[in-house]
């Protein structure tokens, strides 16, 4: 997750109805920007803003084009703008069979001066609805209207790709179908995707940068970790709160099948044989499978007992049955941040404070493909 | 045995003007259905009741209006007048137009709940698509609204077949002119031509029928899409 220049700077105020919404921010040219925030935040509006699809006061850029200014009183126009959108419901056209549907956009691209060159071939394997493209829309399951959709936005050659919640009319095991598709196109694309989603896991698995949403205000731009590591961002406090982290795979140790992954001031040792040397993955690590000690445990049957120093504990102070310590991995601190959730009881009687040298012990790791 | 040619006349004339018609209710009728489908003014409800007329008026009204409109002292005689005519009352010209007015709700009304049916997205899919709205009309919103275009067309069709009121009111009873075939088919019944009388209703009993299946075949046709 490194820092790239930003290819997309939004600015957007106005309202709509009872909501009002006033947003800025900027994001990378690669890579994915989640747009994240309870149901009803504004993150929809945002995103079809930049699409031209609702108007906004504001500026939007993308890549070197102005595609609204206010200031020079520029608006370009939905099919101005070099943007794919995908949208809740895949939205195929009825009329069209799925050759159709993918081709509409393909036709009237022509040459958009984006980057990316995804072949009509190409985009079809990547997306695995080869087998489909004679099909009605109404004959195909909504995991593959979804990816048909995701086809038909992408060969229409955007500079940019827009995609509201594409997974949030599907049920479970179609999500976990749809998602690997969608790693494989992070991977595969040199194109800004801003997705929107209010679902944390699939920002975990998809998203590098995150724009933290509230009540129609930005209320934090980062990548990923960092925002999920702040004390100050509700992210943190979650139930289900996680530090989701980029490893490299440095040795795969065939006689007890265990991979080490190397992450920012530290080695983890996973379970499995996991890609080659060398291979990059998204490694999530859980808020609660993280527990500290004060010394290094001798018999144990975590594998993974890391030094690490705190940052900072959050709440600081208060009645909660349980705080959130956030960890600089290595000896010096100067590592990957994780955190651990642990009882107050537990940070009183080892009293754990910012600047305290300890051992972090790691009991579960769960890794996703990585973008890059 | 009864003149070929007297009954062929009024269903040859029939004929033609239903044709004529349709097309121009098709042509007039379908940006006024987009219109009342997508425009959000707040006096488009007043149009839509206008053109909604012709549903409630006694036929013999608006055939009133339209004859007093379409002679020498209206606007269709004005019109007349450009090429040389009186009035445009008692002409062929004159029943297009008024079968035009009297049908164009029943065109009108299945265009814009086709095209309102299926709502924004579609369209908003198309832009993001690289299509211009007259694009996405003609490739999107027209596809879309398929079956309303049908219905309207047979409906608008099959109603200025069906006229009578307007007629005799606005064009009279000229052979060759204006003598359609509902007309025509009174005049046998009112002369006790009983034999002609049944020629012709049976002819349109048995022409109604194919055209309605014959559209009903088509539509299940074209529904389809890919294999």
């Amino acid at each position: 997750m490194r820092h790239e220049p930003a290819a997309i700077e939004a600015t957007l105020a106005g309202t709509l109805g009872a909501f009002s919404l006033d947003v800025a921010f900027a994001a990378p040219a690669r890579g994915i920007t989640a747009l994240f925030g309870p149901s009803g935040c504004g993150k929809t509006t945002v995103l079809r803003c930049m699409a031209g699809l609702t108007r906004l006061a504001g500026r939007l850029k993308v890549a070197d084009e102005i595609w609204q200014d206010d200031a020079t009183a520029t608006f370009r126009k939905p099919h101005q703008r070099h943007v794919g959108y995908v949208f809740q419901e895949a939205s195929l056209f009825p009329h069209l069979s799925v050759r159709g549907n993918l081709l509409y956009g393909a036709l009237r691209a022509g040459d958009t001066g984006g980057p990316e060159r995804l072949t009509f071939d190409d985009t079809v394997d990547l997306l695995g609805i080869g087998p489909l493209l004679d099909r009605a829309p109404d004959a195909l399951s909504g995991g593959e209207r979804q990816r048909v959709a995701v086809g038909r936005a992408l060969l229409s050659r955007p500079r940019l790709l827009l995609m509201d919640e594409p997974l949030v009319a599907l049920d479970r095991l179609t999500k976990e179908e749809i998602l690997p598709y969608l790693e494989a196109l992070h991977e595969s694309l040199s194109i800004p995707i801003v997705y929107v989603s209010h679902d944390i896991g699939e920002v975990e698995r998809l998203a590098d940068t995150l724009v933290l949403m509230e009540n129609g205000r930005v209320r934090a731009v980062g990548p990923l970790a960092e925002l999920e590591a702040d004390p100050a961002l509700p992210l943190l406090r979650a139930p289900e709160a996680a530090v989701t982290l980029e490893g490299r795979v440095s040795t795969i140790d065939d006689r007890y099948a265990l991979t080490s992954l190397a992450v920012p001031g530290a080695t983890l040792l996973v379970p499995g044989r996991r890609g080659r040397v060398g291979s990059k993955w998204r490694l999530r690590i859980g808020a609660s499978d993280v527990s500290l000690v004060r010394r290094p445990v001798e018999e144990t049957t975590a594998l993974n007992c890391i030094p690490a120093r705190i940052v900072s504990v959050a709440p600081p102070d208060g009645d909660d049955a349980q705080v959130n310590l956030v960890v600089a991995l290595g000896e010096d601190g100067s590592g990957a941040r994780i955190v651990a959730r642990v009882t107050r009881k537990s940070r009183e009687t080892l009293a754990l404070e910012p600047g305290v040298q300890l051992y972090a012990q790691i009991k579960s790791v769960a890794l996703f493909a990585s973008g890059r | 045995m009864p003149d070929f040619e007297q009954l062929w006349s009024p269903i040859r004339l029939t004929l033609e003007l239903a044709t004529i018609t349709t097309i121009v209710l098709l042509v007039l009728g379908t940006p006024i259905a987009w219109w009342l489908a997508r425009s959000k003014a707040r006096w488009k409800e007043a149009v839509a009741a206008i053109v909604a007329l012709p549903l409630v008026l006694p036929p013999t009204v608006l055939g009133f209006y339209l004859l007093i409109a379409l002679g020498p002292n209206g606007p269709g005689g004005a019109l007349a007048s450009l090429y040389g005519a009186r009035s445009l009352a008692f002409t062929f010209q004159g029943l297009v137009i008024g079968s035009v007015i009297y049908s164009l709700p029943f065109v009108v009304q299945p265009i814009r709940n086709a095209f309102a049916a299926f709502g924004d997205r579609p369209l908003e899919v198309a832009a993001t698509l690289r299509a211009s709205s007259w694009d996405a009309f003609w490739t999107v919103a027209v596809p879309l609204a398929r079956p309303g275009f049908l219905t309207g067309a047979v409906l608008g069709f099959a109603h200025t077949v069906g006229e009578f009121g307007v007629v005799l009111m606005i064009g009279g009873n000229i052979p060759g002119e204006t003598r359609v075939l509902s007309v025509a088919i009174y005049d046998y019944v009112e002369t006790l031509q009983w034999t002609q009388a049944h020629i012709l209703a049976g002819g349109m009993l048995a022409f109604s029928f194919v055209v309605i299946l014959s559209v009903m075949l088509v539509e299940k046709r074209f529904g389809r899409v890919g294999k």
